[in-house]
């Protein structure tokens, strides 16, 4: 028998899952395997208005989310959508209070976190500066300039919030919020971005290998700019959805929120190093902590910091998971 | 002929680092269905050539001319963009990427803005075609051999409507039979008009393929020749500039006795050692004094026989024995203390750290072997540095220099020195002269001849048989990760003898197995 020297794998068999699906299919299982527990356990929770709550609770964490996947993707991260988020609130609500027309202060409100994005993008790329350290003072910037605008929360009286916060979308006998709408337009557009325009591939190539990717000639200077900006723009409208939730804008809201953030997406499959993930594995990852906290307000005896403790332990999971798919690769 | 028109030329182009001058006045032209050999040694300015002309660097002095028009890249893209496409020593690819998108990243075919992902695939598989390689094209690059990954980069390069395409040292790491391959590739290419530019360092493969051969040597154009005209002597001399028969008086200076080093109990002693999935069991004594070559094609196993000696990768079957005492080598450090020292095949990526100095790099593993709560001395490190850099001929002789800024050959001249300042009982060097000029080859085979002349074992891994031959006492063979056979280099053994062995090896495998 002669072998060829550039040997052809064999043919995949149809039900053996590539390599790169393994964390999104996991995240996937542990999804429905925690949904079976809460099915089993409460009554309640079979009630398809208990995942429709999910989305609408966590819709923001969705958006921003998706922002965040476009920046991990590349091999970056983005520290400063919490405090962006924030600071988006914080603005419609001083503006609102002012009498400015809603429109405009809309239009306004989603200028900022691209803007901001935009700038730490272009630092992080010319200045040759590690994005941790970059989003990180982008974090305290926007942290500071919320209270700096207001030490106390503002409420928002206005009709269009108000209206867009109470507006319940009926399907069925269920209903969501215009919030959930608008997430999965997001996911929606962000999806098709990621696998069918060329910047969502230049975002992968960076993430793979940024020394190749700019020797194939990709423009990895703009496309690290813009998924700053992405992630920023995708902050600002997370900040407005946090808006019609709370109905207000407080200065120390959504502290912490990047570390859910990147938990969301890390669980939902994407590499911390970039270059591997989708958009819809960071849904799942969403879910999952929509799941766990459903979960612990269901049993009602535990506290919430169980949230976190279970967060915390899926995390160290799906990071070994990542490893060992890695290592099995080789 | 005379009739035909460069279709690039290259003017006194100059190029500066700081402290090096780079390139300085060279011409270079390029005619359109040509194979155009560039030739040097390790840092006669043959990839700074190429980087200037794709745009990678900014020219100091010169113009670049292509079609008649002069042109000046900002970029390889631009570059691509004008029919002048590049494929790196190194896959220059994404690994996480599909083989197709990797083809046609950065000019995906659209339908209405969105990629379409069915045309890029056939579109792929038909260039792959045309190549002879049919593989899936929707799987990742990285599941593939460095081999098709070259060759999915040499697609990337020509789907471009390429007219001028450069290859630099595509063939380095690649097999025989794929190097068959990649040069008919070539001649295929050749054909339909494309000019391309070829630097490698294999003679066989410029005679072979080659129309004509610029040589560069420290920056300065030595002169363009006909292949036909420049007979493989001559061109060596030019590379070098000097009368080199030094590797003839090598084979003298050697004076191999394979009696004289087996005498004695072993140093090393591999009983039965092996990994499932890496290498089948082995047995392979190496005396003190005595070079041990490892021949056998690409992927049969010779660098994972390496690793398994210096605890790299664990083995699990089979003892290995250093001075007569059975010991387990479980990780490098436990066999950094036993004298054995390894030079790794991949000196960018396991060996060398590219922004630290050469003096760093060269105290690493001493500092290493000592502790980190012992550092040696500066004095000590300078004096050390001084004599290894100056044994070595280590250029620039500057120890305070990164080592990237380095040339391939004196990477790999101061990975050895890494090593040798320790003072190794066995020293691994796993193709230590892959990828570099002659001249730096020639020390290096004449150093590892004076080592083991001085009581050093060596097992010497190459994937060129002559070397193997020339230096070795002893030569082991591998084939489908399986040591096939151990042959003693007396004066019956030939090269001949050898490619036998690897060959043989699978079709009696009952037969041989050692």
């Amino acid at each position: 028998m002669t072998t060829t020297p550039l040997a052809v794998r064999a043919d995949r068999a149809w039900w053996r899952v590539p390599q790169r699906h393994v964390p999104v299919l996991a995240t996937f299982v542990l999804l429905l395997v925690m949904y079976g527990v809460g099915v089993a356990q409460y009554r309640a929770f079979s009630n398809i208005q208990v995942i429709f709550n999910i989305f609408i609770d966590n819709g923001f964490l969705l958006v921003v989310a998706v922002g965040m996947t476009f920046v991990i993707l590349t091999g970056g991260i983005d520290l400063s959508v919490g405090s962006v988020v924030a600071m988006t609130a914080m603005v419609s609500a001083s503006l609102l209070r002012d009498g400015m027309n809603p429109a405009l202060v809309l239009v306004i409100a989603l200028l900022i976190g691209p803007v901001l994005g935009f700038a730490m993008g272009c630092v992080i790329h010319y200045f040759d500066i590690q994005p941790f350290i970059v989003t990180l003072a982008g974090m305290f910037f926007a942290r500071g300039m919320c209270t700096w605008i207001s030490s106390t929360s503002i409420p928002i009286t206005d009709g269009f919030w108000t209206s867009a916060a109470q507006e319940r979308i009926r399907l069925g006998e269920n209903f969501v919020s215009v919030s959930v709408l608008i997430a999965l337009a997001v996911v929606a557009v962000a999806a098709f971005a990621l696998a069918y325009t060329r910047l969502g591939r230049n975002v992968y190539a960076i993430g793979g290998n940024p020394q190749s990717a700019l020797l194939m000639g990709l423009p990895v200077g703009r496309t690290k700019i813009a998924v700053y900006t992405i992630s920023g723009l995708c902050s600002a409208i997370g900040g407005i959805l946090l808006s019609f939730y709370t109905l207000s804008g407080a200065p120390l809201i959504a502290i912490g929120m990047e570390l859910d953030v990147i938990a969301a997406v890390v669980i939902g499959g994407t590499l911390l190093t970039g270059g591997s993930g989708y958009v819809f594995g960071t849904v799942l990852g969403v879910l999952v902590l929509g799941v766990i906290q459903t979960l612990i307000t269901f049993d009602g005896s535990l506290s919430s910091w169980w949230t976190k403790i279970v967060i915390g332990a899926l995390l160290f999971a799906f990071i070994l998971l990542q490893r060992l798919v890695g290592i099995r690769k080789k | 002929m005379s009739q035909r028109h460069p279709v690039l030329t290259m003017t006194a182009i100059s190029k500066h680092f700081p402290g090096v001058r780079a390139l300085d006045g060279v011409d270079f032209r390029l005619f359109p269905g040509e194979v155009h050999a560039l030739m040097g040694e390790n840092g006669a300015g043959k990839s700074t050539l190429i980087k200037v002309l794709t745009g990678v660097y900014g020219t100091d002095a010169g113009t670049i001319t292509l079609d008649g028009t002069q042109v000046s890249f900002t970029g390889p893209m631009q570059a691509a963009a004008a029919g002048v496409s590049t494929v790196y020593q190194e896959v220059n690819l994404c690994t996480n990427l599909s083989v197709a998108e990797n083809i046609f990243i950065g000019r995906e075919p659209r339908r209405g803005g969105a990629i379409n992902w069915r045309q890029m695939r056939r579109q792929a598989q038909e260039a792959l075609a045309r190549l002879d390689l049919h593989i899936d094209v929707s799987e990742l690059l990285g599941s593939y051999s460095l081999a098709v990954q070259q060759m999915v980069a040499i697609a990337r390069a020509v789907d471009v409507q390429a007219r001028v395409l450069i290859l630099d040292e595509p063939t380095s790491s690649l097999d025989a039979d794929e190097v068959a391959q990649l040069l008919r590739i070539m001649r295929q290419l050749r054909d339909q008009g494309i000019a391309i530019l070829f630097v490698t360092h294999f003679l066989d493969q410029v005679y072979g393929i080659a129309d004509r051969i610029t040589v560069l040597r420290n920056g300065r154009l030595v002169g363009e020749y006909l292949t036909a005209d420049l007979p493989q002597l001559a061109l060596v001399e030019k590379m070098i500039g000097k009368e080199l028969d030094a590797l003839e008086q090598l084979d003298s200076e050697a004076g191999k006795d394979p009696a004289r080093v087996a005498e004695g109990s072993p140093l090393v002693e591999a009983d039965g050692l092996g990994r499932s999935g890496a290498v089948a069991p082995f047995s392979l004594t190496i005396h003190a004094g005595e070079v041990v070559g490892m021949a056998g094609l690409l992927g049969s196993g010779r660098t994972e026989v390496a690793r398994l000696f210096f605890g790299a990768d664990r083995a699990d079957k089979g003892q290995l024995v250093v001075d007569g005492k059975p010991v387990a080598i479980r990780n490098p450090i436990a066999a950094i203390d036993r004298d054995i020292a390894f030079c790794s095949e991949n000196r960018r990526t396991e060996g060398l750290i590219g922004e630290l100095s050469v003096r760093e790099n060269i105290i690493l593993a001493m500092q290493a072997a000592r502790g980190w709560l012992r550092p040696v001395p500066r004095r000590k490190q300078d004096e050390l540095v001084q004599r290894w850099i100056e044994a070595l001929s280590i250029r620039p002789a500057d120890p305070e220099r990164p080592v990237r800024n380095l040339s391939g050959g004196n990477q790999q001249k101061v990975l050895l020195a890494r090593w040798l300042i320790t003072e190794p009982r066995l020293l691994i060097l796993d193709e230590p002269t892959r990828g570099i000029d002659i001249g730096a080859k020639t020390e290096i085979q004449r150093l590892v001849a004076q080592l083991s002349d001085g009581g050093m074992a060596v097992l010497f891994i190459s994937a060129e048989l002559e070397e193997v031959l020339r230096l070795s006492h002893k030569v082991a063979v591998m084939r489908d990760r399986q040591l096939v056979a151990q042959l003693t280099n007396d004066e019956s053994l030939d090269a001949d003898r050898v490619m036998r062995a690897i060959a043989s090896g699978a079709r009696q495998e009952g037969l041989e197995k050692a």
